[in-house]
């Protein structure tokens, strides 16, 4: 599987205190360990099982993710905007791999 | 008679009514994709069967119709961006990239491959997407040609259609023999193969728009290749091709082999004037 | 009354697809107790009410494997007036759980989306849980269709 790619849609500006629309995607076959090859062998559980968004800092919304997750996990969310500054995302493998993006949104 | 069997035989016959010819039209709606109006009803051109050719899109139900109206929601677009990376990637003996020639993408391949399939000259035959980029890789880059399906193909093929999103199908038939290959195409459309005899023009002309177990049957058009299907993510035309053959429980040709491309030619045609909209997502 | 091939061909299929479309609610009793008993578990084993949250979802999927979901909790997101956070069970599913969502007071509200999949016709439940103990649940049946090509 090529590395995880995440995608992300986001206003560049919003007003002090307004409520945005975030929405996120990255690629990742989310594996659910319930399938088998073609040999009848079990194929391991590799998912992505945690998803985070943080502002400044502060953790804005959080998500632990099961198996019955969809390929290529959608998330569409709010965030309110108290000032200028940056929305840190993170994915979380079951193999440990952390996948990360960044945007900056500036409070006019 | 009891009147338990009487009831149930009357069931059965009210069932038999109301299943035999269960159909249901496409949706009256606009495919606009970020805000541009794709072309998902057309005028047929002369000879084709129908009236009036539809886009795959109008037989989806809302959910997955809402999913190609927003490019950022479409999963089809993650393997676009896969394939915008490849297109700038430097592979082979000549140390090049398809961007070395080709430029900015968004300016070079606008429109392009709403003419495809072409005639080849060289190998007498026609050309589609997936061929073209394995000979600008054998003959340009020095780069070894993708096996079907694999090492970016699907990608990339989904990269360079996208950049003519919105732009109508429209194919050439007077180039080189075109035309007798379309002739062909149009042979093996309407021949029925494997155990359950079934032509692409039985689902698709004679059922369209009715239901096949749950499936809502289109005019099984491709202008949305390669198309994220929701049980395979993105898929090819002719990995299609062979699905739906083999689902007939036939044998079923190659990938690119001359039944196959005949196909595409044809097919492509019965979709003329409907806007390129790859990557589709459908069922 | 006289059947083509054709005719009978289209009639197997669909009353197949009806057999399928027209489950009624034969769902695994395991699977709804493993459900059930989830609930508890998140809700520190108080009975949620209905009302508060809303969970949308299709009524019918064309395709278990991408089914878009939606929760929305009616909170002020501020003060005393806090979700916590939602869960999100398919009770048909070899594993109920689907995904757990945890909001802050900078979420703004308590709106979230998601695609999860389905392995068949089931019950899909949100249950909400407020910073102030009180639990919310709602529930929506979804259809999941076999499609005729390749099931």
């Amino acid at each position: 599987m090529a590395n995880p790619k995440p995608r992300i849609k986001i206003p560049k500006t919003a007003s002090a205190g307004e409520v945005i629309t975030i929405k996120t995607l990255i690629s990742h076959e989310m594996e659910s360990g319930q399938r088998k090859d073609k040999d009848g062998n079990p194929i391991p559980r590799q998912i992505i099982n945690k998803f985070t968004c943080a502002f400044n800092g502060t953790t804005v919304f959080e998500c632990d993710l099961d198996p019955a997750i969809s390929a290529n996990p959608y998330f569409e969310f709010n965030a309110k905007v108290p000032e200028s500054g940056s929305f840190k995302f993170t994915w979380v493998d079951d193999d440990g791999s952390v996948y990360e993006s960044e945007q900056a949104i500036e409070v006019k | 008679m009891t009147k338990r069997l009487m009831t149930s035989g009357l069931a059965l016959a009210m069932l038999l009514a109301g299943m035999v010819g269960s159909r249901a039209d496409p949706v009256d709606d606009t495919l606009v994709i970020d805000g541009q109006e794709m072309i998902s009803r057309a005028k047929a051109p002369e000879g084709h069967p129908f009236d009036e050719v539809l886009s795959g899109w109008l037989f989806r139900e809302g959910e997955t119709r809402a999913l190609e109206v927003d490019s950022f929601e479409n999963p089809g677009m993650l393997a676009v961006e896969e394939g915008e990376a490849i297109w700038n990637t430097v592979e082979g003996t000549a140390g090049k990239s398809c961007a070395s020639c080709h430029d900015d993408a968004s300016v070079s391949m606008k429109g392009i491959a709403a003419n495809y399939p072409k005639w080849d000259a060289d190998s007498k035959k026609p050309i589609n997407i997936e061929l073209q980029i394995n000979k600008c890789r054998t003959e340009n880059m020095g780069a070894e040609a993708y096996e079907f399906d694999k090492g970016g193909q699907r990608e990339l093929t989904a990269f360079i259609k996208n950049q003519s999103l919105g732009v109508p199908v429209q194919l050439d038939l007077t180039q080189g023999d075109l035309q007798s290959w379309w002739e062909k195409g149009k042979d093996v459309y309407y021949t029925r193969t494997g155990q359950l005899n079934l032509s692409c023009a039985s689902c698709h002309e004679a059922s369209m728009g009715k239901y096949i177990r749950a499936d809502h049957l289109s005019q099984g058009q491709v202008n949305g290749f390669p198309t994220y299907r929701l049980n395979s993510g993105l898929t090819s035309l002719h990995n299609r091709f062979r699905g739906c053959i083999r689902d007939t429980r036939a044998e079923f040709p190659k990938a690119f082999s001359d039944e196959l491309m005949a196909l595409e030619t044809y097919v492509t045609w019965r979709g003329t004037g409907l806007s390129v909209e790859t990557p589709s997502v459908r069922q | 009354m006289q059947l083509t091939r054709r005719q009978m061909l289209t009639l197997t299929a669909g009353v197949a697809g009806m057999a399928v479309i027209g489950l009624p609610f034969d769902l695994a009793l395991a699977a709804v107790e493993d459900t059930e008993k989830a609930i508890m578990d998140f809700t520190g084993g108080k009975k949620p009410e209905t009302g508060k949250i809303t969970l949308t979802a299709p009524e019918i999927a064309e395709n278990g494997n991408t089914v878009p979901v939606s929760i929305s909790v009616d909170s002020a997101m501020s003060g005393d007036d806090m979700v916590d956070s939602v869960i999100i069970f398919a009770e048909g599913n070899p594993n109920p759980q689907v995904a757990t969502f945890r909001f802050s007071e900078l979420s703004g509200s308590a709106e979230a989306t998601t695609r999860m999949r389905l392995a068949k016709t089931q019950n899909v439940i949100a249950v909400a849980k407020m910073k102030d103990g009180s639990v919310f649940i709602d529930k929506k049946q979804v259809k999941v269709t076999i499609g005729g090509c390749g099931g």
